[in-house]
């Protein structure tokens, strides 16, 4: 008996240890989704491209699509820009995007300037789908499967190796079960 | 004069913008503004994560608070304007998570700790006790050879 107590802080330390271990690497500010495994809520917002156009919730049916939120403030944006370009020219990824709590002419600009990686652009200026989305801070991608339900969300830039580590596979997953 | 105008505009701008930031959230009553402080309170910013609500200055915090007070006004319960905010951030919003099976260590840490205490003490106690009685009583003999060390060492010391 007091030979085993002998080893008991050992045995707290490795208990402790071992759940410690478990939370290195693991970044914080990344959460979860909350709409993982829920289809896109319902919102009715103009086309950021064609303003008299109405856009709705059947606009994910169909194929698997990335939903990527950005404007033209947020400067991680900017770094991602060229990446979503690659995605979208090179692997012919159909990429909608949400243009976030922004104003038109700017973003329009924007694309001009840089591009157009997307396929169809939702004008949220209020931030109201973003935030049915659970939107926290741009830019933030979302992978949604072809029945228009939220398979997985990255907070943050996107590029080729998130693409291919993290992206990819989901993608290649809802594509096989959609 | 013209300094005396400069003045009272000065005075009726600043009228307005503080009227302005008063009039963004009105209550019906005192308890709905409290109900209101509580609960903004509670609830956890997720992007500027060791803040709540109340606290927060960043955008999405401001918008959370739009979402309360617009739910407050709709006359939704405090559980469903909880539940409505961790449907779309994430149990992660919640300064108080529910008793499930993955929260349930972070909840029973208390109760464990006071027990791993509660056993300690009980160790140190019946040890103690066990010490106490065990002490073996000296049997007649001895306390006799004891006197006798003691009585010689009394006559030692006064030598």
């Amino acid at each position: 008996m007091k030979r085993f107590l002998l080893f008991l802080p050992l045995l707290v330390a490795i208990i402790v240890g071992a759940f410690l271990f478990a939370g290195i690497g693991k970044d914080p500010t990344k959460l979860d989704s909350a709409l993982v495994g829920k289809p896109v809520p319902v919102f009715s917002l103009k086309s950021l491209k064609q303003p008299e156009a109405t856009l709705d919730e059947s606009l994910f049916q169909g194929e698997v699509t990335l939903l990527n939120v950005w404007g033209t403030w947020c400067p991680a944006c900017r770094d991602e820009h060229a990446d979503l370009m690659w995605l979208a020219q090179e692997r012919k990824v159909p990429i909608i995007g949400l243009n976030y709590k922004d104003n038109r002419d700017d973003a329009l600009v924007w694309l001009d300037r840089l591009g157009d990686p997307y396929r169809t652009v939702i004008y949220d200026p209020k931030g109201t789908l973003g935030f049915d989305l659970g939107v926290y801070g741009a830019p933030e991608t979302f992978v949604i499967d072809a029945s228009g339900v939220v398979r997985y969300r990255h907070v943050g830039v996107v590029n080729v190796e998130v693409w291919e580590q993290i992206l990819l596979p989901v993608i290649t997953k809802a594509r096989g079960n959609g | 004069m013209l300094r005396i105008m400069c003045f009272l505009l000065a005075i009726l701008a600043s009228g307005i913008t503080s009227a302005d930031v008063s009039a963004v959230y009105g209550f019906a009553s005192r308890s709905e503004e409290q109900r209101y402080q509580n609960l903004i309170a509670e609830l956890r910013c997720p992007k500027c994560q060791n803040q709540n609500i109340a606290d927060s200055n960043s955008p999405i915090s401001k918008d959370m608070r739009n979402a309360v007070y617009q739910m407050m006004q709709e006359g939704a319960s405090n559980d469903e304007i909880v539940e409505s905010l961790v449907g779309r951030f994430g149990e992660f919003v919640k300064y108080k998570p529910d008793l499930d099976s993955r929260t349930f260590v972070l909840w029973a840490t208390p109760a464990i700790a006071v027990l791993g205490g509660l056993l300690v003490v009980a160790g140190v106690v019946v040890r103690s006790r066990r010490a106490g009685t065990a002490a073996p009583a000296l049997s007649a003999d001895e306390q006799a050879r004891i006197e006798k060390m003691l009585a010689e060492k009394n006559r030692n010391g006064k030598a």
